[in-house]
């Protein structure tokens, strides 16, 4: 009757680890690193476009040095940083990694904000060109954190939640930072790039 | 607890949703929420779409609403593209044109593998050159046509699988079809099997046969043995005469119904993604 009952609560323990959470982790665990891996991707494709932008805007408009030497210096720091897949389990270099993303943002918009007292710069076919590159790179960056927003929090809640917070602790899956709400004013808010008047 | 998760996620969605302008569904290529374009003037644009898909695969998808507040045309556009998936499946070569007229904005969103022919800058040229001029004036239908005229002529320098690959895949997953072939058939193996075998080992090897298929050809051992015994219970207390009727009765319906549905244009998304390629603009 003993050995019944613990072969009962061996069989009942393998049919319910399908419920434990374990495959979920490892699923949105990769969701996370395939959604991190296109921010990263987006981010750099941004950086790529700076020294052109820059050196576009030097020709019409080469006495805005401090604005200019802002983005540069920025996207120096942005490529000071390894920005590699194991940031994700770091939350500080995730978080310098942002803010340096974010610094840059900001950089680039003062930019754009300058460019305006630029007439013939703003019509010149190049910047236009490289400024809906830069336009599209922003939105394309945009769509990018959300996704690895939606990938974390998914994540996030399966180690939480009980009872997958339990195998999570066993096998040392901890919570993945995310982009939070003060850096997202800053970081999110792309470069302000209307000419239509 | 992991029926909780969807139901959350749902209800964080329709709390999210309920603030947020609605996608309508994917009815056609054409959707005009604005009532601004005539029923002839979507059925042109809407012929001409179909027919570049045809020929080139590529599926264009024009949707035009009043206003997309409060989010921006940009967040608007990447989830009509994530609800319709235009483009090819792995392919991606879907191009959403999104106007709010009352915003008095539009945007281009490019879909992944249309990105090189059709990149941000090549977008933004389309939209300021062709489209808001016309807007300007008043001329929407003018700026449409123009834009996904500009727009298809771009797409066509750009090799792309041809759009017979996808139609060979699919006849295999038509379900209505499937389901009429897979009628026939059983009304056929059950005829044979009850003279050779008799009523009821009959009935139990055609329902064998018919979930042996299914299992070979979905690969789902539950959906395989569902139909297998729904196929044993019907082979067992349907006369095969009446088997083969019905099945003929149900080929001749369902076929009427394909040719309506292919003449009026029902029309889905291939499965393809974008992550926010495109231009916006405004007028």
């Amino acid at each position: 009757m003993k050995r019944f009952l613990a072969s009962t609560l061996v069989l009942a323990a393998i049919l319910t680890l399908g419920g434990c959470g374990y495959n979920t982790l490892q699923q949105t665990d990769e969701s996370i690193k395939a959604s991190w891996a296109e921010v990263v991707n987006q981010y750099q494709r941004r950086a790529d476009l700076i020294p052109n932008l820059v050196a576009t805007v030097k020709g019409f408009a080469a006495q805005e040095q401090a604005v200019l030497l802002g983005v540069t210096n920025a996207r120096a720091k942005v490529g000071s940083i390894q920005a590699t897949p194991e940031l994700v389990n770091d939350p500080q270099a995730f978080q310098r990694f942002a803010a340096a993303q974010g610094e840059l943002t900001s950089a680039l918009s003062r930019l754009m904000v300058v460019v305006e007292r630029y007439p013939d710069l703003k019509s010149d076919a190049n910047f236009r060109d490289l400024q809906a590159q830069l336009e599209g790179t922003e939105n394309r960056i945009a769509v990018a954190r959300k996704r690895y927003i939606g990938a974390v929090q998914e994540y996030n809640v399966t180690v939480r939640s009980f009872p997958s917070n339990l195998t999570a602790m066993l096998f040392g899956f901890s919570q993945k930072p995310q982009f939070t709400v003060e850096n997202e004013k800053e970081i999110a808010r792309p470069p302000k790039v209307d000419f239509g008047k | 607890m992991r029926r909780l998760f969807p139901a959350l996620a749902v209800l964080l969605l329709w709390s999210l949703a309920a603030a947020e302008v609605a996608i309508p569904p994917l009815k056609a290529r054409v959707t005009d929420l604005t009532g601004t374009l005539s029923a002839a003037q979507q059925q042109a644009l809407e012929h001409t779409l179909a027919e570049f898909e045809a020929r080139k695969g590529s599926q264009i998808a024009l949707l035009m609403l009043p206003s997309t507040q409060p989010e921006t045309v940009e967040q608007y556009a990447v989830r009509v593209e994530e609800a319709w998936k235009l483009g090819r499946k792995g392919v991606d070569d879907g191009v959403l044109l999104l106007v709010a007229k009352d915003d008095r904005k539009l945007r281009i969103e490019v879909g992944y593998g249309l990105e090189g022919v059709l990149p941000d800058a090549t977008a933004k040229r389309i939209i300021e050159e062709d489209i808001t001029p016309r807007f300007k004036q008043g001329d929407y239908y003018g700026g449409v046509r123009a834009g996904t005229d500009r727009i298809m002529k771009v797409i066509e320098g750009e090799p792309l699988p041809s759009p017979r690959a996808r139609s060979s895949a699919q006849p295999l997953l038509d379900f209505t079809g499937s389901i009429v072939i897979g009628l026939v058939a059983v009304s056929i193996a059950q005829a044979i099997l009850h003279a050779l075998f008799g009523r009821f080992l009959g009935s139990g090897l055609t329902g064998a046969a018919a979930g042996l298929l299914v299992w070979l050809v979905v690969g789902w051992v539950v959906a395989a043995a569902a139909v297998g015994l729904v196929v044993f219970l019907l082979s067992l207390f349907v006369p095969p005469a009446s088997v083969m009727r019905g099945g003929g009765g149900r080929s001749g319906s369902s076929g009427g119904g394909w040719s309506s549905s292919g003449g009026g244009g029902g029309f889905s998304g291939g499965g393809g993604s974008s992550g926010g390629g495109g231009a916006s603009g405004s007028w």
